[in-house]
Formats: structure tokens, C-alpha cells, sequence
């Protein structure tokens, strides 16, 4: 038995062998210091405004009024004004009620989405009638592209906001609803047949047993339903909407403002990386038993 | 760790260097590339390249033109804006907004038709364009159906404060307007004749009440043309090759374009004969140097700056200068970024290309 050098277990088979001469840590055991890895974080971000600024400084020497990548000034100009002074046809405050109305929709879908999920993703991961009749055509609806059919979301739901909710209920719910199956599928077996030697009803196994169980995952597919529900949530406003920030974006296309159009998606992915914190920090203080095993992205 | 900061720059700023890239302004070059986009006055674009009348010309004058096209309207022109073409098809009022906004200067190298209805305002309730008051309008926002509405409006004493404008995706205009709370919009062809074809619409309002202010043009960047002027040659040169041909009714070639833009030779024609086509340049010379282009102009100018489109430094409707023909300018005539010249469609029509 050789010597246990830097904590390192041994390994069945090898201790045998003349202990080496080095012992260097293996990179995936070396960790950054908390400043460094700040540092690293940052390096990425840094190198992309640089490029940035680079290439909108060339093509402005170029032609000083060009439209395609205006200057970081600019960027923050529009920002301010959007974010500050009332437009002159409307009145409103143009981001904060394009943010609202689309924070409102992007709510409703993935709300709806989210009670599917719960409810359809229980009955088919634990009661197995449910999930011979439906299993097959929701793993089937969940590879349409939702908006190819959108014209008939159109006809059904009408052009206001129930075809805009629905479009990005249906392209988020199927994949949760298939993940929470998943997820009660995954449930220990021998977890049931405890609580049914312990006198459990159905209903008692659902309330006691399985729900808990599923709102650290419900809220983990959520985070990752935000992803395609901000596309689908762009999409339908870029069809036909009279606000959102989506609407905004694909509206001063038109114009080639990119100055509005970068602000626009700066302040999307803010709004869409507080979000998924938000659900992380919910997810980790009131589910903390399921953030015990490793680290989280 | 210095390394890798400059390996990340390196490589961050190798994928942007194509943006940093625009074309070398002003200098002679031999290659030349044109972009269009799909409607019935520039389906011809279409056929002078598969036709090889494009390749003809251009090798009369040594040098080649590729004719791309683009299914997204809007994105050819902000292609061409940021400098990956010489030249675009647009209608006046987009090359007013977005090149000429965006400080590219542009040239009209070729006014090729104007909208004589093919762009329309349609109610499923009412007979009467006054009707409209009060109703949610769906179209285009800030496109030529817009301008079109606000016109229209106009001329009934309406304004945009009495109806609710909804921005509605030109794709699913035909299915929008297949809806219930869909009741007034403003399209254009093809779209407008399906949408017309279907049960309680009506045409209330269409292009040919305001003749000649929706305008289809090819625009080239003005310095490109100025360093070449065998581009500008080879393209009109081969433009009206094929103009000819339409006027004689070729059918070869109208079939042609009638099956690239999705319809038969009937469909085609239909779209058209709400379609002025000039196709001789000595009427798109006359219609370019008559008196009404400067008005229609400024009418243009006016409805952008209102929408807030010229731009945020725009303190007035004149702030981008548009050149006509006899030299005169509307707006700003130290920031010329919209020229209309004859010059080559002159030639054109003089026989001297």
C-alpha cells in the first residue's frame, strides 16, 4: 500500500506500482481561486465588447451614420430614452410596457405549460393506463414545430393574446410534461412499495410522496423551458402585436436600428438570466434536499 | 493566462472581422453583385439571371454581376445597407429610410414600375374607406402598406389617431385575415387579390388613388456606380433587353416569372396590369424627371419622420437630401443620400448602350 498523497484514493490494481516521482494534480482537481475564476468569467465578455467595439469603430470611420453596429454610446442613448421618456403617438413608456406585456405572456404560457406538466406528468409517470393512452402522443406532439402550425392557431384562438400564449404553451409543455413523467418514473421503486405496505391510498402517494419529489424537478424543467419560451414568446409578437418586446425588435427592423434592436436584446437577456436565478434561488431555499449531490450550473 | 487572453481576442475578433468588412468604396472592380427580392415588377431580376441576358451584357462590358435573390424584403435591403451588395430592388420609401438613413448614398439606377393597386385597404364591414374609424388595422407597420393607409386616411379628413394599427408578419396575412377579429388590413399582391377573393371583403382604398408614390426601383451605392459606370451600363443594358421582351409578350419569359413568384401566366398578368411597368426608358426617364416626384417625395419624408423612422438625429423631414434630375434637392443638399438619375436610362433610350 503506498502513501495516500494529496488525498487521492487508491486505486484497485495500481498500488502495486513504484509510487511516482512527481505528483502533479490532475487539471480536473484543480480549482481557481474565487478571484481568478471571477477573472475567467469575465475574460469572455470583455473579449466580445472589444471585438465589438473594433468592428462598429471600422465600419464608422467608414460611413459615420451606419446603422449596423452603432457605437456602444448609442446603444446605451437608445436604451435610456426607451427606458425614460414617453413616445410622442402613444404616451407610454415604450420598454416598460413592451416589457410588461411580454413578461405577462411569457408568464401566462409557462404558467399554463407548468400546471400541464404537473398534472399530465404525474397521472402519466404514475398510473400506467394513463401512460399507455397518452405517452405515445405527447412524445409525438412534442417533435411538431409549433409554429408551423400556427395558422391554425390563428383560425381557433384568434389574433389576440390566447394564440400568443398558446404558441409558447406549445412549445414548452410537451418536453416538461415528458421530463416530469420522467421524473416519476425515476422514483424508487421500492419508495412505493414502502408507503403501500405503510397503507398509502393513490391519492395519499401523489400528495405525500410524489409531488414533493417533483417541485424541485418542475422547477428544473422550467428553467430550461425558459430557452425555447423567449423564442416562442418573440415569435409570436414578431406576427402580429401592438407591443412586446418582440414586436419592438422585429418593428425597427424595418429601419435597420440596431442601436434599439441591441438594447432590446441586452435587456432580454438580463431579464431572461434574473429569471433563471430566480428559479435557482427558489429551487435551492426551499427544495435544498435536491442540491445536495454536486454543483449546479 | 496572457496567452488566453489573447487567443479569446483573436478569436472573438475573427468572427467579427466580416462585419468590420465593408466593400472598398470608390475603387474600380470587375465583380458586382445585386440582390431582389420576390414581386411582380422585380421578377424579372430573376430572369435575366437564369435567362444568361445578364451574363451577356455584363461580359460586353468585361466584368461579371451575380443577381442573388433574398426571401426576406426587408433583410436584402439591410444586406445591401451594410454593404454586402452594390445594388437592391426597394421601393422609394425603403431606399429613403434605410440606406439613405443609414448614410449609405444611393442612386436609383433604374425606376422600373410603379404600384398602380397592387397595394390595397381592405374592410370586411363597410364599403367606404371612412368606415375604417374606430377599427384595428392590421398590416405591415411602418411598410408601404402603412404609408399607403396614412394617404388613404388622408383624404377622408381620418387620421391614425382614430384607428388601432396592428403589426401583422406579411406571411401570415392570409391567414390573419381568414380570422373573425380580423376586420380591416392593408396588404399587397399576391396577397391582396386572395385575400380579396374571399367572402365580405372589399377594396376601399388602393394605390392607384395616389398614381405613381409607391415606387419600385433598383438602387445601386452611388459610389460604386460613380468608380464604375460599366455596372450601371451592363445592368440597365440588360433590364431593358428583358422589358422588351415582356412588352412584346414574350411568353417564354413571362412563364418564366410567373412560375418563380408561384402563380401560372394568368396569375402573373393579373398581378401585372395593377403593376405600371415602364417598359421603355424613355417613359421611366419621363416619369422620373416629371414635376410630381419631388412632391411625392416629400410626402414620403413627412410620413417617416412622423413615424420616427429617419432616425434619431432627424430633427426634421429634410434632414436627408434627395436629389432629382435637374439637380434640385428636397431636404438637406449637404447630406445627399438619395439621388434619382436618368442618366443611364437615358442612354437607354437613346440606343447608346
Amino acid at each position: 500500500m503506498s502513501t495516500i498523497e494529496n488525498g487521492a484514493k487508491p486505486v484497485a490494481g495500481v498500488e502495486h506500482g513504484p509510487p511516482p516521482r512527481h505528483h502533479p494534480l490532475r487539471l480536473i482537481n484543480r480549482a481557481p481561486s474565487r478571484r481568478l475564476a471571477v477573472f475567467l468569467g469575465a475574460l469572455p465578455f470583455v473579449a466580445l465588447v472589444v471585438a465589438y467595439t473594433a468592428a462598429s469603430h471600422v465600419r464608422r470611420l467608414d460611413n459615420p451614420s451606419d446603422r449596423l453596429l452603432p457605437s456602444l454610446e448609442s446603444i446605451g442613448a437608445a436604451f435610456f430614452r426607451l427606458a425614460t421618456e414617453r413616445d410622442v403617438r402613444t404616451g407610454d413608456i415604450t420598454l416598460w410596457v413592451d416589457t410588461f406585456d411580454s413578461l405577462t405572456r411569457l408568464g401566462l404560457g409557462l404558467g399554463v405549460a407548468l400546471a400541464f406538466a404537473l398534472v399530465l406528468g404525474i397521472a402519466i409517470g404514475f398510473l400506467p393506463h394513463i401512460r399507455s393512452a397518452l405517452a405515445p402522443f405527447i412524445a409525438a406532439v412534442s417533435l411538431i414545430p409549433p409554429i408551423t402550425i400556427l395558422p391554425i392557431l390563428f383560425i381557433a384562438l384568434g389574433l389576440g393574446e390566447t394564440s400568443k400564449i398558446a404558441l409558447i404553451t406549445l412549445g414548452t409543455a410537451p418536453v416538461m410534461i415528458r421530463s416530469m413523467a420522467q421524473a416519476v418514473i425515476d422514483i424508487p421503486r421500492e419508495q412505493m412499495v414502502k408507503v403501500q405496505t405503510l397503507g398509502a391510498s393513490t391519492w395519499q402517494i401523489v400528495t405525500r410522496v410524489v409531488l414533493p419529489q417533483m417541485m424541485p424537478k418542475l422547477i428544473a424543467a422550467l428553467r430550461l423551458a425558459l430557452v425555447p419560451g423567449w423564442i416562442f414568446l418573440i415569435s409570436a409578437e414578431a406576427i402580429a402585436s401592438t407591443s412586446g418586446l418582440g414586436y419592438r425588435i422585429f418593428l425597427v427592423r424595418r429601419y435597420l436600428a440596431m442601436d434599439v434592436i441591441l438594447s432590446y436584446v441586452i435587456w432580454i437577456t438580463i431579464l431572461a438570466y434574473l429569471l433563471d436565478r430566480l428559479l435557482l434561488w427558489w429551487s435551492r431555499s426551499a427544495f435544498w434536499w435536491s442540491h445536495l449531490e454536486g454543483d449546479s450550473l | 493566462m496572457v496567452t488566453r487572453l489573447l487567443t479569446s481576442l483573436a478569436l472573438a475578433s475573427a468572427a467579427t472581422l466580416p462585419l468590420a468588412a465593408t466593400p472598398a468604396f470608390a475603387q474600380e472592380k470587375t465583380e458586382f453583385s445585386v440582390c431582389w427580392s420576390i414581386y411582380v415588377g422585380w421578377m424579372p431580376w430573376g430572369y435575366l439571371e437564369e435567362s444568361g441576358i445578364m451574363d451577356k451584357w455584363a461580359d460586353m462590358y468585361g466584368i461579371s454581376v451575380d443577381i442573388v435573390q433574398i426571401n426576406d424584403y426587408i433583410e436584402s435591403i439591410n444586406q445591401y445597407t451594410a454593404g454586402a451588395f452594390d445594388g437592391c430592388s426597394m421601393t422609394n420609401m425603403d431606399a429613403l429610410s434605410i440606406p439613405s438613413g443609414s448614410g449609405v448614398d444611393t442612386t436609383a439606377l433604374i425606376v422600373g414600375d410603379y404600384s398602380n393597386g397592387n397595394d390595397g385597404v381592405i374592410l370586411k364591414e363597410g364599403t367606404s374607406l371612412e368606415e375604417i374609424a374606430g377599427q384595428t388595422v392590421n398590416l405591415v407597420e411602418l411598410s408601404v402598406s402603412h404609408y399607403l393607409l396614412t394617404r388613404g386616411l388622408e383624404t377622408v379628413g381620418l387620421s391614425e389617431q382614430d384607428i388601432t394599427v396592428v403589426n401583422t408578419s406579411d406571411a401570415d396575412m392570409v391567414a390573419a385575415a381568414a380570422t373573425s377579429d380580423v376586420t380591416a388590413l392593408v396588404t399587397w399582391n399576391p396577397l391582396l387579390s386572395e385575400i380579396l377573393a374571399m367572402d365580405g371583403t372589399t377594396l376601399v382604398f388602393d394605390s392607384a388613388d395616389i398614381p405613381g408614390e409607391i415606387i419600385d426601383m433598383m438602387v445601386v451605392n452611388t459610389e460604386v456606380l460613380e468608380a464604375n459606370p460599366d455596372f450601371g451600363k451592363a445592368l440597365v443594358g440588360a433590364w431593358y433587353e428583358v422589358m422588351s421582351l415582356m412588352a412584346a409578350g414574350d411568353e417564354d419569359a413571362l412563364s418564366a416569372m410567373a412560375a418563380a413568384s408561384g402563380t401560372d401566366l394568368a396569375g402573373y398578368e393579373a398581378q401585372l396590369a395593377s403593376t405600371e411597368m415602364f417598359f421603355t426608358p424613355a417613359d421611366a426617364v419621363a416619369f422620373t424627371e416629371s414635376g410630381d416626384l419631388p412632391a411625392t417625395m416629400e410626402f414620403v419624408a413627412t410620413f417617416l419622420f412622423n413615424h420616427g423612422i429617419l432616425g434619431e438625429g432627424a430633427p426634421s423631414p429634410e434632414f436627408i437630401g434627395v436629389q432629382f434630375p435637374d439637380g434640385s434637392v428636397y431636404g438637406d443638399e449637404n447630406y445627399v443620400k438619395l439621388r434619382f438619375d436618368p442618366t443611364y436610362m437615358q442612354m437607354a433610350a437613346d440606343g447608346a448602350l
